[in-house]
């Protein structure tokens, strides 16, 4: 196909597409229209269920069995893709359109090498040689950044890590040199660290290959960092568009708004500018308000105007807000600097005694090695050491963050405090006894009460089988709270207005519930037993930007009038630095680091820790940020290095000594501490990762 | 409830909705087995009478009659009820004992998993068929027996798909909820695990109900059924069978009998499965 070369790559105009369920015809986006032009990288950002995939299907003409593009257009290089043959059509997607998906594995045939998937896209597409097609195959693993071409070539999916498997999904898709290049969410399944590595690559792409691309994300500090227009939607709808810098600093519906005060910005505290969720829920698809979709959940509702008839799209007239356009009525009647005026502060947390002392914990897994080699060797027992010395303590009313990507053994400190595990050495006193080696059935009903855990997966965390009052009902008489039945139903119901629920959610089933909900049902159950201190796995990482800042207020209100102490467990430093007060940050089963939270995010800090800093997406264009990106992937467990774990990886790296020497913990008098062989000196001398203007400098403040 | 909402749903699977019927019209039958049976089902009346044939003392043989003169309709009427009491409770006790180790085996793992799955690796490894006869042969043919074999060879087919569902579902965090708040096992594989493998295992159910009929015909034809004269569909083609060539009505309604009431369980099967993967 050949096109002018000034003229747009793709062009949706007043697209809308249908589901056709039981239930009926359900709308799915409305009034949609888009251009991106050549090597242009375009942003689709929206909680899930707005729409965002729903486009990228329908740009790919893929719509299933029930969904259909009612009416509009969708022009691809000046071809109308609605009119195109299934023959027509077969031959554009993988060569002219790419699309790159969340999951790398799935992407990839698990029973054939890279090398055969890698190597059919050439030789399908161009009918070149099989000499040819593996030259340029190498040649494109290198341009993903990829080390050592030639083992990945004859490596099989399951051989790579998760980071490694998503660069080549990313250079099969370019392998055919498309024109247009369609990301769904694809860092979301990996690590921060590798994400960062992954972003840098896509922001490259668009330059080194001329390639259009449009990346479809919930998050938007990774929109921020990867595009240079970005499209925000809300139920089915664009609600603004316009270029990162305009939509960032002056977003103009108060939607787009809302989702800034959700997320913890470095300008947010949990005391003095807690976040500010959005009200309200997202309707239903068959369930959508007249007029404005965003209306009920809006501050700046009027009655009579906003639910009147359907808002279209009105451009922005100011001077540096060109292309800037919204689906707002009152959009020049809001004043801009409302997002950045957070909800009122909340009083600070007491913090008292210690609830948690941590003392040289450890826990190794025993693997056994049953192959005749390992025996004759005499080494058929390894072990993983997924905890190594930790140390560390939590007071009461205080909130300790456990920092580290998968792998770093967080969850399993989290099972063995639990009592799921027994630890293999050391102790882990909760309130002042040592339950290290107390397993969970020999704990008392007072101990299991006292401490419990919120976990991350809201699908998972309810028994689909039971009622949502049973299951918080149980965990009562199971600490024994209460023995009555209405004393328990009582207690209940109580709880459920505690994490704001209604009650008659009592006899709800979780199938019934949304995301957010549940892990309220989930943070009520842990908090049955009025706990001193409760664990939280990655308790929001799951959920969208709006239910996610509401949760994580919820929490934080619940352990502020409990006095509870809590440990976080996450990998999203942005959500540890508005919560925690203390951080550990851990890597391959130690700590690294640990201090207050201004301590962690200012120098001198351990490299890993700088390198974690700097991965993390930050969802403001003023606030400026250092770029470090982590060579390699995360050692295996089984086999780490002999000196400083992360020694692999480390872009600040000694020498011989890093290598071979387990680096001591330098400790500060404050109890700041790091274990690393640079001297403190030199770590203060580094330079911050992220870089806030004060308030006065800001943009919008002038 | 969640149950009985699927089974609501079923409406909207045709197949399934003929497997229901074929079922309902049995169970009615056997139900009711008193009122429609033309004739007593043991009463010798007259021999050798091809269907259709009036009888002397009053009354139409439909489906004829077998060597000893009884009417074949009304013995078929008679013997769904053997059927429909043998099977369900040969089921059941099977699932009983096969949930139960399959719960055990995927939930505690190490070495009770070991001896129970290389048990029922042991009770695989014997043909079916030759395992009955031994069992029967060995304790003797009667009602309670034929359930204790049935149990016996099907527990083990059961254990292993009640394991692999376990071993998925043990790994959810809402167990990891029940044993930090310190449940018992037993609880947490009764109810916590146990609900939520039920789809899998009712669609199963209805698929070896078929096969439990099956056998209890095929138990019946190798004399190692109830003892007769009860009617018994698989015990009426085994002692008719040497008559086939010249009367085949007398094994042939019999057999369209047994088969009809396994394509309905297999008809339920199937559209509970094109639910359970609808939503």
């Amino acid at each position: 196909m050949t096109a002018r070369r000034d003229a747009p790559i793709l062009e949706i105009k007043d697209l809308n597409i249908s589901y056709y369920t039981r239930a009926g015809e359900i709308p799915a986006v409305i009034d949609f229209s888009l251009t991106v032009n050549r090597s242009e990288t375009v942003g689709l950002v929206g909680e899930s269920g707005c729409g965002k995939s729903t486009v990228a299907w329908a740009i790919m003409q893929y719509m299933g069995n029930n969904g259909a593009i009612k009416s509009g257009s969708i022009k691809f290089m000046g071809h109308e893709l609605n009119d195109l043959s299934d023959e027509e059509l077969r031959k554009l997607r993988g060569s002219e359109i790419s699309m790159i998906y969340q999951e790398p594995f799935a992407a990839l045939n698990p029973s054939l090498t890279v090398a055969s998937q890698l190597m059919e896209v050439p030789i399908t597409h161009e009918q070149v040689s099989e000499n040819e097609a593996w030259e340029r195959c190498v040649q494109m693993l290198s341009d993903v950044h990829l080390p050592d071409q030639q083992r990945i070539m004859h490596a099989y999916p399951h051989q790579l890590s998760g980071g490694q498997q998503q660069r080549v999904v990313i250079a099969m898709a370019l392998l055919s040199n498309p024109s247009l290049l369609l990301l769904d969410e694809p860092t979301t399944a990996l690590d921060v660290t590798v994400e960062a590595g992954i972003v840098d690559l896509v922001a490259d792409i668009s330059k080194k290959f001329g390639t259009s691309q449009i990346y479809i994300s919930h998050n938007l500090g990774l929109i921020l960092e990867v595009c240079e227009r970005v499209f925000v939607m809300y139920s089915g709808e664009v609600v603004e568009q316009g270029s990162i810098n305009s939509v960032f600093t002056w977003p103009k519906h108060p939607y787009t708004q809302g989702l800034f005060g959700c997320i913890p910005l470095p300008t947010t505290d949990k005391n003095a500018a807690p976040l500010r969720p959005i009200r309200g829920q997202l309707p239903l698809p068959h369930e959508r308000p007249v007029g404005c979709n965003f209306g009920p959940r809006c501050d700046h509702f009027e009655a009579g105007r906003c639910d009147a008839r359907d808002v279209i799209m009105e451009p922005v007239v100011s001077s540096d807000a060109i292309g800037h356009r919204v689906r707002c009525l009152r959009w020049n009647e809001i004043d801009v600097g409302v997002p950045l005026a957070h909800a009122k502060a909340k009083p600070p947390f007491e913090v008292g005694e210690r609830v948690l002392e941590v003392d040289h914990m450890q826990k190794y897994y025993e693997v056994h090695d049953r192959s005749i080699a390992a025996l004759i060797s005499g080494q058929s027992v390894r072990f993983v050491k997924a905890n190594e010395a930790l140390d560390f303590d939590a007071r009461r009313g205080e909130t300790v963050a456990i920092v580290g990507e998968s792998g770093c053994g967080k969850s399993t400190f989290a099972k063995v405090l639990m009592g799921l595990e027994c630890c293999t050495a050391g102790e882990l006193r909760h309130e002042g006894r040592d339950i290290g080696n107390i397993p969970v059935h020999r704990r008392s009903s007072q101990q299991l009460g006292s401490l419990q855990m919120v976990f991350q997966n809201p699908s998972d965390t309810l028994n689909p089988s039971h009622t949502v009052g049973a299951q918080i009902a149980r965990a009562i008489k199971k600490f024994g709270i209460e023995k009555e039945k209405s004393k328990i139903r009582d207690r209940v119901l109580n709880l459920l207005d505690v994490v704001k629920l209604p009650r008659d959610f009592y006899f709800r089933r979780p199938r019934q519930l949304s995301g957010g909900q549940k892990q309220r049902v989930g943070i009520a159950r842990a908090f049955a037993g009025n706990p001193s201190l409760v664990i939280a796995d990655e308790p929001v990482s799951a959920l969208d930007v709006s239910v996610a800042a509401a949760v994580t207020e919820l929490l934080m209100d619940i352990q502020r009038e409990h006095q509870t102490t809590l440990l976080f467990i996450s990998h999203d430093l942005g959500v540890v630095r508005y919560l925690a007060d203390r951080i550990v940050v851990m890597y391959l089963g130690q700590i690294m680091e640990r201090g207050t939270t201004e301590e962690i995010f200012a120098p001198p800090y351990h490299p890993y820790t700088e390198a974690l800093l700097a991965a993390v997406p930050i969802a403001d264009p003023e606030i400026e940020k250092r770029e470090i990106l982590l060579e390699g992937d995360l050692p295996s467990a089984l086999d780490p290095p002999t000196g400083c774990p992360f020694v692999t990886r480390c872009p600040r790296k000694l020498g011989k000594i890093c290598d071979q020497q387990r680096p001591l913990m330098q400790s500060l008098p404050t109890g700041h501490a790091i274990a690393c062989h640079i001297p403190l000196e030199e770590l203060r001398r580094i330079e911050p990762v992220i870089y806030v203007p004060p308030e006065s400098e800001r943009l919008h403040a002038k | 409830m969640r149950t009985l909402a699927s089974f609501a749903l079923l409406r909207e699977s045709w197949v399934g909705m003929i497997g229901a019927g074929i079922i309902v019209f049995w169970i009615l039958v056997a139900v009711f087995a008193q009122l429609i049976s033309p004739f007593d089902p043991l009463a010798t009346l007259q021999p050798f009478a091809k269907p259709g044939t009036t009888y002397a003392k009053g009354g139409i043989f439909l489906l004829g009659t077998d060597h000893i003169g009884r009417d074949i309709l009304s013995r078929l009427i008679w013997g769904s009820r053997t059927v429909l009491v043998y099977a369900p409770l040969a089921t059941f006790t099977a699932y009983v004992v096969g949930i139960l180790m399959g719960l055990a085996a995927g939930y505690r793992r190490g070495w009770v998993d070991d001896v129970l799955s290389r048990i029922s690796d042991i009770i695989l490894s014997f043909p079916v068929l030759v395992l009955y006869i031994i069992i029967i042969a060995t304790i003797g043919a009667s009602g309670v027996n034929i359930i204790i074999a049935i149990t016996f060879a099907s527990a083990p087919g059961i254990m292993r798909i009640v394991r692999g569902l376990v071993l998925d579902l043990r790994n959810r965090d809402y167990v990891a909820a029940a044993q930090t708040r310190g449940e018992s096992a037993w609880r947490i594989m009764l109810v916590e695990i146990l609900p939520n493998a039920r789809g899998p295992l009712i669609v199963d159910a209805c698929l070896r109900m078929g096969y439990v009929i099956i056998t209890i015909g095929v138990l019946g034809f190798l004399g190692l059924g109830l003892p007769p004269p009860d009617p018994d569909w698989g015990g009426m083609i085994n002692e008719t069978r040497q008559m086939a060539m010249a009367f085949p009505h007398m094994a042939l309604f019999p057999c369209m009998a047994i088969s009809s009431l396994i394509l309905g369980f297999n008809l339920l099967a199937d559209g509970l499965r094109e639910i359970s993967l609808r939503d």
